[in-house]
């Protein structure tokens, strides 16, 4: 379901055994940072999921070791598809890697079982969005560092919105825009619909419309479920809406075709995707210079939803001082430089004009400039559970079978029940 | 007491002998100790423990706790795992009807004088030897309901055809069909091989008596075949059973299977099992449902072997 960063990944997998080799005594002791380390020579194993960044970690691991001589780090990089399952295997066997790529809908299940450690230094957090600080902390403490960063976007087509002569999207366009320029979009004898409401990520399509309407996933304590409150419901209506006006492909269509295909062969007038969508579209031959960019349209208010990766360390680590240093590392300026020249949008706050300026031709600076309303990605304890459950009674409204206030009202319920056994 | 030499030989004789066989048997379990370890360790333990584990609350990092029979009573009243036995059921069900096709095609095959007897075979037998996923992701665009090439085949003669996978009408259908279409091959290379064992005499003993091709199937064919497609049907019944990965690849891997309309219609006990333990982090219960599983197979194994007496000749 959580899209951010996971493409592209298809590589072979070098085996999590690094920090088991090494034998040492565990020198170091818990005053992290202090500058202080043992001129032991440790490694440290780095597990990342992306074949694409691939690259720039190893290029933030050489400059770390160059300032940090005594320390090497092997980066290890497992596919996204087994990335969580060989984790979970490798920390339920005591075998984890010392820092590894953390996400938001598995954070919480790593920081509450104990597996990954909490930063005890004090950090200057204010250098990265507050949202994406926020989805690191669990109970008070801060596990992570953010690496890089990603909002939400309408991508459009420029051809299909001259060809209906609408008039492209404002920065402050609203939800009433955006369904008369959808109503317009929309051409059945062409086959052209306004846009896919997809099911299959959240993060893109249905959060952002839920917290646009001033509704809410989840509750602040992660206790309850927002699916049966009115505003949440208007937001998922949002969607249901267009489906029913046909200004949407249909569910069984999009299960065949997704709508990232339908967008690249020109099916789809908008596309609501992420930051990450840059490479696609400026790679894909049909989109690269029909598309940019605009803002999510304004609900009851402006929001997106944000995410991004985090570097965390595993409890087990027996190295814990040199994590620290290297996880402190990546959070740096120095290292979010290297990064913004590879990749994603780094998290570190004024790092990111080299992301920006990579395609000018785009107005990429609508994903930095979300951040200022952005929301944090909904999570609990275990947010695959629930994930499932909206799937299973949502579904069943996109049809059309069940009206979606009743799907909504039968989710909450399904996800409440499965919160209370978090 | 005396004994004589005669006696004695015969008594060393006999001791001799009943060494023997005592050696060779352990030259025996000497010869199948490597697959029999590689089995008990990598098949039989993992079972024991599974077994174990589907009466304990299991969570995403180890660590279980007791808790009896809970995941059983909570697998009796999952309307999913009602929806998942019968959807398996029903493939499996379904799934047989490729057994009589395979023993036409078969038989069409053995056809004495017919030229291309290999082309055919390595036609039917290619199926079996693609890999799986590739064979999904294939049949996925075959069946897309805008591009797919089945719907514009269709298209041709006026029909306007349905969503095949994503349609809950159509979804269990056209998943039998690429179920059969890959696993005929293999069946049917089974059943060539029963066929070309039945002794020819037979065959000239019916055509002097004046029985024509279609008679000399149903009465010395179909009967001789009939241990053939016991064994056939025990396997391709445990096979359905199993099903998972064609699912899995086309409804649209991973959670986002669930956003198929159709899901409900396609979700197979082992796909349930696979998003019990690997997505929602509940793998004491996904134990007690792969446990239930094997208690389901064991039990429609054993009924079919006890059917069998009904339709199986053995020479």
């Amino acid at each position: 379901m959580w899209k951010s960063a996971r493409r592209g990944a298809a590589l072979l997998c070098a085996p999590l055994l690094g920090a088991a080799l090494l034998a040492s005594a565990c020198g170091g002791g818990e005053q992290a940072g202090s500058g202080a380390q043992s001129q032991e020579k440790v490694t440290l194993s780095y597990a990342v999921w992306d074949a694409t960044q691939q690259s720039a970690m190893q290029e933030l691991a050489a400059e770390f070791t160059r300032t940090h001589p005594n320390i090497a780090i092997d980066v290890q990089l497992t596919p996204w598809a087994d990335y969580w399952t060989k984790l979970k295997a490798a920390s339920s066997g005591g075998a984890a890697p010392d820092v590894f790529w953390m996400n938001g809908p598995n954070f919480q299940l790593y920081a509450s079982n104990g597996v990954i450690k909490p930063i005890e230094e004090q950090v200057d957090t204010s250098v990265y969005p507050k949202a994406l600080v926020d989805l690191y902390t669990y109970d008070g403490k801060l596990y992570g560092l953010p690496k890089d960063m990603d909002t939400v976007g309408v991508w459009y087509n420029k051809t299909l919105f001259d060809a209906a002569k609408v008039k492209y999207p404002s920065d402050d366009w609203t939800w009433a825009d955006f369904k008369k320029a959808a109503a317009e979009l929309t051409d059945p004898d062409k086959g052209v619909y306004a846009i896919g409401a997809e099911l299959t990520s959240f993060q893109e399509y249905q959060y952002n419309t839920i917290y646009q309407a001033g509704g809410y996933v989840i509750s602040p304590d992660g206790r309850k479920s927002g699916y049966d409150d009115p505003k949440t419901i208007e937001g998922l209506k949002f969607w249901t809406d267009l489906l029913a006006a046909k200004q949407s492909p249909d569910l069984k269509t999009m299960t065949d075709t997704a709508p990232l295909q339908l967008f690249e062969a020109g099916k789809l007038a908008m596309y609501w995707g992420g930051s990450w969508d840059v490479a696609e579209f400026t790679k894909n031959d049909y989109t690269k210079d029909k598309v940019d960019v605009a803002p999510l349209p304004k609900g009851e208010k402006q929001a997106t939803i944000i995410h991004g990766v985090a570097n965390v360390m595993s409890a087990k680590t027996e190295h814990p001082a040199e994590a620290w240093e290297f996880v402190k590392f990546l959070g740096s300026k120095p290292a979010a430089d290297i990064l913004g020249r590879k990749g994603p949008i780094p998290a570190y706050t004024g790092t990111q004009s080299a992301w920006v300026s990579a395609h000018p031709e785009l107005k990429l600076q609508v994903f930095l400039d979300a951040v200022a309303y952005a929301v944090p990605y909904p999570v609990s304890k275990n947010t695959a559970a629930w994930q499932e459950a909206e799937l299973t009674n949502l579904t069943k409204a996109w049809t059309g079978e069940v009206p979606i206030e009743k799907a909504a009202a039968n989710l909450a319920a399904g996800m409440n029940d499965l919160l209370a056994k978090e | 007491m005396t004994t004589t030499a005669g006696s004695r030989a015969v008594r060393a004789a006999r001791v001799e002998k009943a060494r023997r066989p005592r050696a060779e048997a352990l030259w025996g379990y000497a010869f199948i100790a490597p697959t029999g370890l590689g089995l008990a360790i990598f098949y039989l333990w993992p079972v024991l423990q599974t077994a174990y584990f589907s009466f304990t609350e299991w969570g995403a990092f180890g660590g279980h706790t007791w808790t009896g029979l809970d995941n059983y009573t909570r697998l009796l009243g999952d309307p999913e795992v009602g929806r998942a036995v019968l959807n398996t059921l029903t493939y499996t069900a379904l799934g047989l009807v490729g057994i009589p096709l395979a023993i036409v095609f078969a038989a069409l095959l053995n056809r004495p004088g017919l030229r291309g007897v290999s082309v055919y075979r390595t036609a039917f037998f290619l199926p079996v030897v693609t890999m799986p996923v590739a064979v999904a992701m294939l049949w996925r665009w075959l069946y897309n309901g805008d591009y797919g090439l089945v719907n514009q085949v269709l298209a041709t003669v006026g029909i306007d055809g349905p969503n095949w996978i994503a349609d809950p009408a159509t979804a269990m259908y056209a998943l039998v069909v690429v179920g059969i279409w890959s696993s005929i091959g293999y069946n049917l290379i089974i059943f060539l091989a029963g066929m070309q064992a039945i002794p020819k005499e037979l065959y000239e003993a019916a055509s002097l008596d004046g029985a024509g091709r279609v008679r000399q199937f149903f009465s010395i064919t179909l009967p001789m075949l009939s241990p053939t497609a016991f064994f056939v049907s025990i396997v391709s019944v445990i096979g359905s059973l199993q099903l998972f990965d064609l699912v899995f690849v086309m409804t649209g891997s991973g959670q986002s299977a669930r956003a198929n309309p159709a899901y409900g219609r396609l979700q197979t006990v082992v796909q349930l099992f696979y998003e019990r333990a690997f997505v929602t982090n509940d793998r004491g219960y996904a134990a007690a449902i792969v446990i239930a599983l094997l208690v389901l197979i064991a039990g429609l194994t054993i009924l079919q072997f006890r059917l069998q007496r009904r339709w199986v000749h053995y020479v």
